[in-house]
């Protein structure tokens, strides 16, 4: 029986809310129970966005949980505020760009990666949260990548289904950002 | 329009109720966006369904004329509703009581947020005396459910418009910011289409209809000057009340059975206190949830023999404090009652009901 919650929290406009709904849609592509809760409001004009989802193999009773297994975490008011709820032994994955203090605690797995970087190098900026997907995968791999492909290919309008493949090449991309450590 | 079918789909509770309405032969929504539950009239204007089904989508100029416009299609008979957040439904309860005073039924979907006044955007549940005890004047009350899941959001439409129509009454769909905003699986209803004209005239004999020869000219109305009606009129409605006292009572309970102690808690606080009570049955504290689904009429006599057999009760609400009222009311002094709640749009987290419920309580004491 498996149970994951996850934070995953930065600016607005980072594609924080679109990644956990990715995340949450492929959990739903394989039959697990799913729960996506964001901090909704101003955010999306460009304050701190934070979204959690949780999957589970049994129902989900709350989508408000007072710890994490995983924090995502893109920028350093998201580090503050989240980094004491990651349960210990859990993983926190950050990304570099935003952070000016790295995290702190020895109790838990930390994982940096450059998914800004990494984005600017693909020349695809808009991928920058499907590399940090990706890099989560690869830490948990708490759904295939054939189901997040699954997951875009229903929820995007077929107009947009061209950009699939370089929404793969990006969580590929994060895989490897992991890989390389 | 997609029909689902039986399908799982993965949605926010604000367009659970939206396609909801759609699919349970709703004839009209009117209402005026508010946040957290603009995603309701935002989804019924994507989904167009008076291209389809014929169900009218209005955005008003104000709440005050959504509820009119609720009161105009209610007396006709039809099924229409309306959604606002807690400031949208303050401005409605003038409109709200005239629609209890006529007898016409209809569905308010309040997706509260903190207040009071303007407040915040945030999540509470802070309108639970509004809704239960009536904001508007006189003795009246409406039927409220709260559901605390995407699938209750969905499932509630529907029988808050059979329940509205079976008693003539208003119906109301007490959410908040969290269920309103939270993804989850649903199933979405089959879809049951609108009422025909004739069938309307039939199943409502009292609407105004347009007037026919065969019958009386139906008046419908929450004046009369005389007191001797008023009191008359005020003496069937609260006949109608004891029915619906008796007959509508909905609630469920989880793991009471062996409980030392109960927690009441509704709507997303009853999600939250379900996961607190896992992790307090894994420290071995014993402890069970009665959660009202219909917050009038209240769940008083289950509450009460629930009362008889543990050690004490916490109600739990995300506001300073109300339905405490009504448990006190209930338990009548057969054991110690609580609340923990927080205010402002801050919801609390499961580890802090369970601190609430030790502090209270001595539970560990008790165990020791």
């Amino acid at each position: 029986m498996m149970t994951e919650e996850i934070i995953i929290s930065g600016f607005g406009g980072q594609g924080v809310l679109s990644m956990g709904k990715i995340l949450a849609y492929s959990a739903l592509m394989e039959g697990k129970e799913v729960s996506w809760m964001p901090a909704y409001g101003p955010e999306q004009r460009g304050g701190t966005a934070n979204v959690t989802v949780i999957i589970s193999d049994e129902r989900i009773s709350s989508p408000i949980v007072s710890n994490y297994d995983t924090a995502i975490i893109l920028n350093q008011p998201s580090l503050e505020k989240f980094e004491d709820s990651v349960k210990p032994g859990g993983r926190l994955i950050y990304d570099a760009y935003g952070i000016a203090e790295p995290p702190s605690r020895t109790d838990i797995d930390v994982y940096e990666i450059n998914a800004m970087d990494a984005a600017a190098e693909m020349g695809n900026a808009k991928g920058f949260n499907m590399i940090v997907l990706g890099a989560l995968l690869k830490v948990v791999p708490i759904v295939k990548v054939e189901d997040v492909l699954k997951a875009l290919r229903k929820t995007l309008p077929e107009r947009h289904h061209h950009l699939i493949p370089t929404n793969e090449a990006a969580l590929r991309r994060g895989m490897e950002l992991i890989e390389e450590k | 329009m997609k029909d689902s079918g039986n399908e799982i789909v993965l949605m926010k509770g604000n367009e659970a109720i939206a396609h909801a309405a759609i699919r349970c032969g709703c004839d009209g929504y009117f209402g005026y966006p508010i946040t957290p539950q603009s995603e309701i009239l935002e989804t019924l204007a994507l989904e167009k369904p008076w291209e389809t089904t014929g169900m009218v989508v209005l955005q008003a100029e104000s709440e005050v004329a959504s509820i009119n416009m609720i009161y105009g299609g209610g007396a006709a008979g039809k099924r229409v509703m309306t959604s606002s957040s807690s400031p949208g439904v303050a401005l409605m309860q003038e409109g709200i009581a005239y629609m209890a005073g006529a007898e016409i039924p209809g569905l308010i979907v309040n997706v509260q947020r903190g207040g009071p006044g303007l407040g915040t955007i945030q999540p509470s549940q802070g309108d639970y005396f509004h809704a239960t005890r009536g904001g508007g004047n006189g003795d009246y009350y409406v039927i409220v459910l709260a559901p605390s899941s995407v699938q209750e959001m969905a499932d509630f439409v529907d029988l808050s418009f059979e329940l509205a129509f079976k008693y003539r009454i208003p119906a109301m769909i007490l959410s908040d910011g969290v269920v309103g905003q939270v993804m989850e699986k649903v199933v979405l209803p089959p879809f049951k289409p609108r009422r025909t004209e004739e069938e309307v005239i039939k199943e409502c004999p009292w609407a105004t209809t347009g007037h026919t020869a065969d019958r009386p000219i139906n008046v419908i109305t929450s004046l009369e000057l005389r007191p001797e009606a008023m009191e008359r009129h005020n003496l069937h409605l609260q006949e109608k009340y004891a029915v619906i006292r008796a007959s509508e009572v909905r609630y469920e309970e989880m793991l009471t059975e062996d409980a030392d102690y109960l927690i009441v808690a509704f709507g997303s606080a009853a999600r939250i206190a379900q996961k607190a009570i896992g992790d307090l049955r894994k420290s071995g504290v014993k402890v069970g949830l009665l959660r009202p689904i219909t917050l009038w009429p209240f769940p008083t006599e289950r509450i009460a023999k629930l009362a008889e057999k543990v050690r004490g009760i916490l109600t739990f609400e995300i506001n300073a404090g109300q339905m405490v009222e009504d448990v006190r009311l209930a338990v009548n002094g057969r054991t110690p009652v609580t609340h923990y709640g927080k205010m402002g749009g801050i919801v609390p987290t499961p580890d802090e009901l369970i601190a609430a419920l030790k502090g209270d309580f001595e539970v560990e004491k008790q165990r020791g």
